[in-house]
């Protein structure tokens, strides 16, 4: 993790580019496929500012800034589930369910398909999950308008601000304790 | 003389389409319709059903490049042929899809309604500088589900230019098929003669979506002319290598190509794309960058030895406001876009990444767009001796405001640009009130709008179309569409 740290103020200061903090996110996530299961045997988990189920809605398919918010996610110390693009909004909800999530990131480009960013709300709260989660949504024709009329929790023009958000949000979700 | 740019030698396109044909067969291309994977498997590429990766040979590729057209124009509503795609004709058309529009008093981006795109085509219709229009923003006050049609109507009703257009939904293409071939008197006069160009975009990297294939098969099979937009963004959706991302362009748009020929040989075709680097600070997408500019070119370039017509998104900015970054971006990458002698560029009065449009900027981007085509007109002989016959009764004064010559040709050796470009002495600048340029922008736009007219097209086709839209938006959910002024 200090690794990570170090190349993520190096990013925030401008000294090093997205394709180092990916590389960083990548040696990250190869290190902890060896370390986590011996964590676990040895009953210590790794300490994690929260979960966070990320995916692009189910009908679209644009992948690079989900991706770019959860290698984000990642470096700043979020446990980041990415279920990739085109995502039903029955498997967020099993996955929120399976891992408890605390955070919903949803990613959409489109005017047609930000539509499915309500309907994955609509079924969190359907699933009795809604107040476990705060929900971001995030992707170009989002607005704050629209946050507010699908009642999500908040969005980010970029990926440095979700990374704000998000910690935002959990610190809000503890204040209400949800954590 | 004609002036161009060209950025790659014959060589280097020559391994450019080598490696692209490469890609084609390793790693192949992800098509996503079974109905496309059909066509391209009947005419002998190899298809795998369970990966859906379709193997595209160089045959299929050379096939396609015979029965492509070279040429073919954009009619406006009276039938002119007013957009010429082919060789090095040059048009500008407004960026399109816009999700915000610029506010000139609060200078904030607000999401876009019906009152935004109308205010946009009004402007455009009223600038020589755009050939065509475009189905240029998204309009926040209908249902999504007619959006893309409901675009097309406002710019059927309010303009008689040609139009870059596309669809979001599958249903709805035939819809706006119709909606064009009301104006142009039936589907088989809009083949002859198109009024509009859709844009169908692969989804990098080497991936042709379910809808994309959909969208390519049926506007080939409807003789409608298609506009490839592949979207590379170095180093993130492609190489990081500006050649690199050529490459995955080429293999791109051959598949496209191939798929639309097979579904109707000699249907009309436009190399185009929205390349564009990825920022490595700030994991955005810079249009105003000069690698994009360069891409654009580079793809054009390929476009061109293989005979099609092209395309791409310049002249808009990353900037968030109409201040000098905009300007200074969206003046350089018209003007490298026109020296490569691309047929259409797209992409004028947006701001921030192609996501805001701005009426302000598309009449400042008018002026750059006037520039550069007063550079490409180039310098003509309008006297048979240059100058000497200029000379008569000279007398070492510079008396030459007093001369025939001068009254009769600098018109048309000068273009004389709009109140938005401050020429004016200083004193008289004061006197106007020392506007800046966007002020000076925010008072053309007004008088733009002000002085546009209406098209006068015949009641019924208008009415016609009106109840063609009518019917779609009730099945969406609304009863009555916006009142359009």
């Amino acid at each position: 993790m200090a690794g990570l740290n170090q190349v993520g103020e190096a990013f925030s200061c401008g000294q090093s580019f997205l394709p180092e903090l990916v590389m960083a996110g990548e040696a990250m996530k190869a290190a902890l496929a060896v370390l986590e299961p011996e964590l676990q045997l040895r009953g210590t988990e790794r300490q994690i500012l929260g979960k966070v189920v990320l995916a692009t809605v189910q009908g679209d398919i644009h992948e690079i800034g989900k991706s770019l918010v959860g290698t984000m996610l990642s470096s700043a110390g979020f446990q980041v589930y990415d279920l990739g693009v085109d995502v039903p909004a029955e498997t967020i909800v099993e996955k929120v369910r399976q891992v408890g999530a605390n955070i919903v990131a949803l990613s959409a480009l489109l005017t047609t398909t930000m539509v499915r960013q309500a309907e994955v709300i609509a079924a969190l709260e359907q699933a009795g999950l809604r107040q476990e989660v705060k929900v971001m949504v995030g992707g170009a024709p989002v607005t704050r308008d629209w946050v507010e009329h699908i009642g999500a929790d908040g969005t980010s023009q970029d990926a440095v601000g979700a990374v704000a958000l998000a910690r935002e949000l959990v610190e809000s979700n503890k204040k209400s304790g949800n954590m | 003389m004609p002036l161009k740019i060209e950025l790659l030698s014959p060589d280097l396109i020559q391994q450019v389409l080598d490696e692209a044909h490469q890609l084609l067969l390793d790693p192949g291309i992800l098509v996503q319709s079974g109905a496309a994977r059909q066509i391209l498997a009947n005419a002998g590429a190899r298809v795998d059903p369970t990966t859906q990766v379709t193997y595209i040979p160089e045959s299929l590729t050379a096939r396609a490049l015979e029965t492509v057209p070279h040429s073919f124009y954009l009619y406006d509503v009276t039938g002119n042929p007013t957009v010429h795609y082919g060789g090095d004709t040059v048009h500008f058309d407004p960026g399109s899809s816009g999700v915000h529009i610029l506010d000139s008093q609060t200078l904030e981006h607000c999401p876009t309604t019906t009152t935004d795109l109308v205010n946009v085509i009004k402007i455009t219709e009223s600038l020589p500088q755009y050939d065509a229009q475009s189905t240029a923003i998204i309009c926040d006050d209908v249902p999504k589900a007619i959006g893309d049609l409901y675009r097309l109507y406002v710019v059927l009703l309010l303009s008689k230019k040609p139009v870059v257009t596309g669809t979001f939904m599958i249903q709805n293409l035939d819809t706006m098929v119709e909606m064009l071939a009301i104006f142009a008197g039936g589907r088989q006069s809009l083949a002859q003669k198109p009024r509009a160009v859709f844009d169908v975009c692969p989804s990098p990297p080497l991936v042709w979506s379910e809808f994309a294939c959909e969208n390519l098969v049926s506007l080939a099979q409807l003789q409608v002319p298609v506009e490839l937009v592949s979207m590379p963004l170095a180093g993130a959706a492609s190489p990081v290598t500006l050649l690199g991302s050529v490459v995955q362009h080429t293999a791109e748009s051959l598949a496209g190509l191939v798929l639309h020929q097979l579904s109707r040989p000699g249907a009309p075709l436009v190399w185009g794309g929205a390349p564009a680097i990825f920022d490595m600070r700030k994991g955005s997408t810079p249009f105003g960058a000069a690698e994009t500019a360069m891409l654009g070119m580079a793809n054009a370039q390929v476009g061109k030895y293989l005979g099609l017509p092209t395309h791409t998104y310049l002249g808009a900015s990353d900037s968030k406001l109409v201040d000098a970054q905009a300007g200074m971006e969206s003046g350089l990458s018209a003007l490298a876009g026109a020296l490569a002698g691309i047929n259409m560029i797209s992409g004028a009065g947006m701001l921030d990444f192609l996501a805001c449009q701005s009426l302000e900027k598309l009449v400042l981007d008018a002026e750059a767009i006037a520039w550069v085509r007063r550079l490409l007109d180039g310098i003509h002989k309008q006297t048979k001796p240059l100058a000497t016959g200029m000379y008569a009764d000279f007398n070492f004064k510079a008396d030459f405001l007093k001369q025939k010559s001068t009254r009769q040709l600098f018109t048309k050796e000068q273009y004389l640009p709009s109140p938005v470009i401050d020429r004016d002495s200083l004193r008289g600048w004061q006197m106007n009130g020392s506007q800046d340029t966007f002020n000076r922008c925010k008072s053309q736009v007004q008088q733009l709008l002000a002085s546009y007219k209406r098209p006068d097209l015949d009641p019924t086709l208008e009415n016609e179309l009106h109840r063609l839209v009518t019917s779609q938006a009730r099945q969406a959910g609304m009863d009555q569409l916006p009142v359009i002024e």
